[in-house]
């Protein structure tokens, strides 16, 4: 199964490499991991995209919590929640493809962000399978370059990971 | 007044009552080392090599339960405490390792003697800390001691920049500690409990099996009072040997790889498992697969991980073993229920016929000294009482299943990361936490060579270690196996070339001695032991042949042990009790 673990954590120098740490050394496996400070300085906010079973997935946030930079985590797959994930996409954009192009952005509604005589720099957001349809969708073209940001997410409703 | 970094590492120490620190001095750590020289309070141990400095404070710790402190410098001087920093973690050891570190504007230079102490000990640390700035130094000594000792107790690394050392700032140690992102926790779940309980009250096969956590929590006293008043069967692992005592009927022995017969029979059979303060290591299950097939499990550890990472467990209670237990007696006598005595006599009849076999008999009449005999004296002679550090292979778990350890804490070896080397710098630490206790530190000839330096370090402070060793010209465990699995190739595995040990200790200016015959093994140890004054190296040259009993091998279930070849036929077929 998929889960989608958001961990505050001490905005500490090596935290990050305690938490990728954990993952290669238990051999836990990491989808995208995400990190950036939060409003509170002290404080970063990870969002490790993870898969496996019941019990691989309670011994990982065991041991997340097990770290002493961890101040508090969530699984937000237990609950409603909301995932984005930002992507940026440099396509070929020449003779009827531009037309094309910017049709299937309208459709996926994204943003063409950067232009050229011959490419297209495209911004999408959404979930991971918005994301993989619009990069599948833009195969009719040359893809050049393609940049994921990895999840981010959030609880819906009153739940929230706070201190 | 302000003082410097390396004066406020040394007033840390001293404020944290810390009365022995090991290591070893360097560039980096030179200001600290000059900071030890002006006072007395802080007795520094100079070791030979950083690995036994993390081993002797690791032996203080496990002798004590106080934490063990470790002085080391920069670059190859952490490399070299990792072993005993892994050691420690693996058993989950209080420690607090202070490096030294490259002064700051040199990190990530290349700088000579640099390494980054921090990474390198990331896996093998509870947590560590790199030290930026001299106002947080009294403040993350103070958070290492405390992170090292609460909750599941582990090693602490604190890496102090040599600039760090010698800038200066207003010292103030603090009182206590409050971090957001560590509480440990402490008392067990009464609801947790309770249901704990009505389990364990209904077993009608019922076990009992403890691990280093019951030491860690000075649980033994509660432990005992569990298991009279049950009148349940109690094994130990390894690292718990010594919480509860040897001698008592309801102890069945050590269980696991090389556990006896009668404790793996009942660890297999049994139908409710009360597991405290153990983690369900692959020595202690064998194949998880055919691990306890009918027992209902309640597991009790400090450290929520330990729970479930194994085997499914039927009833978690995360918590400190003595609390736990304490509260699991007081809900007892509350309950006013007893367990089922018929079914109770059944199972102790059935352990009793386990144990008629005598997993744990040797050839008596044999010409050559065997290693068990050697084991079962030295009880004697040291009425069971001595602290016995050991290395790793066969004499290790000969002396785990021959000395008998009543006692806890008194059984120091490194169980998790078994490592060759521990037992003489381990002995150190314990020597001088309990300088009038005799400290026996058994050994084979092949691990002790590997921190043999230390015989110096014992002569320069005078510590009178009995160190008795094993001595089969083999890597005695690994003959055994490629005996057991590869047809005899004993490839690389015969110690060729060895010392003349009992010289060897005379050249390091202590006594050596060298027995060869069964007879002579008695009167030397009662001889070594009379020796108060001086360290005794004694040379016992054993039966090269000997294998450890019972064993389990890999991808076995407990259910199906290899015996001694002199041993009973175990009874073959046999009915759930
Ligand atoms: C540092 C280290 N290297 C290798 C091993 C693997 N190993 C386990 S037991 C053993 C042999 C130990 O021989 P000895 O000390 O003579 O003890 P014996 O088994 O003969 O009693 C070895 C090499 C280890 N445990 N530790």
């Amino acid at each position: 199964m998929r889960h989608i673990i958001s961990i505050l954590l001490e905005n500490e120098a090596g935290a990050l490499s305690r938490v990728a740490g954990l993952f290669s050394a238990r051999g836990y496996n990491i989808e995208s991991l995400t990190v950036a400070p939060t409003d509170d300085r002290t404080l970063s906010r990870m969002t490790i995209v993870t898969r496996g079973s019941e019990q691989i997935i309670e011994q990982i946030v065991k041991q997340l919590n097990k770290l002493v930079d961890v101040v508090k985590l969530q699984d937000l797959t237990e609950g409603a929640h909301i995932e984005r994930e930002l992507m940026l996409v440099k396509v070929k954009a020449v003779d009827a493809f531009r037309e094309e192009v910017k049709r299937l952005v309208d459709i996926f509604r994204g943003r063409i962000i950067d232009v050229t005589d011959s490419t297209y720099t495209l911004e999408l957001t959404g979930t991971v399978e918005k994301l993989d349809a619009f990069v599948k969708a833009l195969e009719v073209t040359d893809i050049i370059e393609v940049v994921r940001s990895g999840v981010t997410g959030i609880a819906r409703g009153d739940r929230a990971l706070t201190i | 007044m302000e003082l410097t970094g390396a004066d406020i590492v040394v007033r840390c120490l001293q404020d944290e009552g810390i009365e022995y620190i090991f290591g070893y001095p360097g560039g980096a750590a030179l200001h600290i080392y000059d900071a030890l020289y002006t006072q007395e309070k802080v007795k520094h141990i100079l070791v030979r090599h950083e690995q036994a400095a993390a081993h002797a404070a690791d032996g203080y710790a496990r002798a004590t339960g106080k934490p063990g402190v470790v002085l080391v410098t920069s670059g190859p001087g952490v490399t070299n405490a990792v072993t005993g920093i892994a050691t420690a973690y693996m058993d989950s050891i209080p420690m607090v390792v202070i490096s030294g570190q490259v002064p700051t504007h040199l990190i990530g230079d290349d700088a000579f003697q640099e390494v980054d102490a921090v990474g390198i000990t990331r896996p093998c640390v509870k947590h560590n800390f790199l030290v930026k700035d001299v106002k947080d130094l009294a403040s993350t000594i103070k958070k290492a001691f405390y992170v090292a000792t609460t909750g599941r107790p582990g090693p602490v690394l604190v890496d102090v920049p040599k600039d760090i050392t010698a800038h200066k700032t207003e010292y103030i140690y603090p009182k206590s500690v409050a971090m957001r992102s560590y509480a440990p926790v402490s008392k067990g779940h009464p609801k947790q409990v309770k249901r704990a309980l009505e389990i364990l009250l209904s077993a009608k096969r019922p076990m009992i099996y403890t691990g280093g956590g019951i030491i860690m929590a000075e649980a033994q006293s509660e432990l005992r009072e569990l298991v009279r008043t049950l009148g349940y069967p109690c094994t130990n692992t390894l690292m718990g040997l010594g919480s509860y005592p040897a001698d008592d009927p309801m102890f069945l022995g050590m269980l696991g790889m090389h556990g006896t017969y009668e404790a793996n029979m009942a660890m297999h059979d049994c139908d409710v498992m009360l597991a405290i303060g153990a983690r369900f290591d692959d020595r202690i299950t064998g194949d998880l697969a055919k691990f306890s097939p009918y027992s209902k499990i309640i597991h009790v550890d400090v450290d929520p991980s330990s729970i479930g990472k194994n085997v499914r467990v039927d009833v978690p209670i995360v918590g400190d073993a003595k609390s736990v237990v304490t509260e699991l007696l007081n809900q007892m006598k509350a309950a006013d229920r007893k367990p089922d005595e018929a079914a109770l006599k059944k199972w102790w009849k059935q352990i009793e016929e386990w144990r008629s076999i005598k997993s744990l008999e040797y050839d008596r009449t044999s010409e050559l000294i065997k290693p068990q005999f050697v084991l079962e004296k030295l009880h004697e002679v040291t009425a069971g009482d001595a602290y016995v550090t050991s290395d790793v292979g066969q004499h290790q778990m000969w002396a785990a299943q021959y000395y008998g350890f009543n006692q806890p804490r008194r059984w120091i070896n490194s169980g998790g990361l078994g490592t060759m080397g521990f037992g003489l710098p381990a002995a150190m630490g314990v020597q001088l936490a309990f300088p009038d206790s005799p400290v026996v530190c058994v050994t084979g000839e092949a691990s002790i060579i590997m921190c043999i330096q230390e015989l110096s370090t014992c002569r320069q402070y005078d510590l009178p270690i009995k160190i008795v060793n094993l001595n089969n010209r083999y890597m005695g465990m690994v003959r055994q196996w490629q005996e057991f699995f590869y047809d005899r190739r004993y490839s690389h595995s015969y110690m060729d070339a060895l010392p003349d040990f009992e010289a060897l200790a005379k050249a390091f200016g202590h006594s050596g001695m060298r027995i060869e015959k069964p007879g002579d093994v008695e009167g030397a140890l009662r001889e070594a032991l009379a020796m108060k004054d001086r360290l005794v190296f004694m040379d016992f040259i054993t039966d090269q042949t000997e294998n450890v009993y019972p064993m389990i091998a890999a991808g076995s279930g407990h259910n199906q042990m290899h015996l001694h070849p002199g041993t009973g036929e175990p009874p073959e077929e046999r009915e759930l009790a």
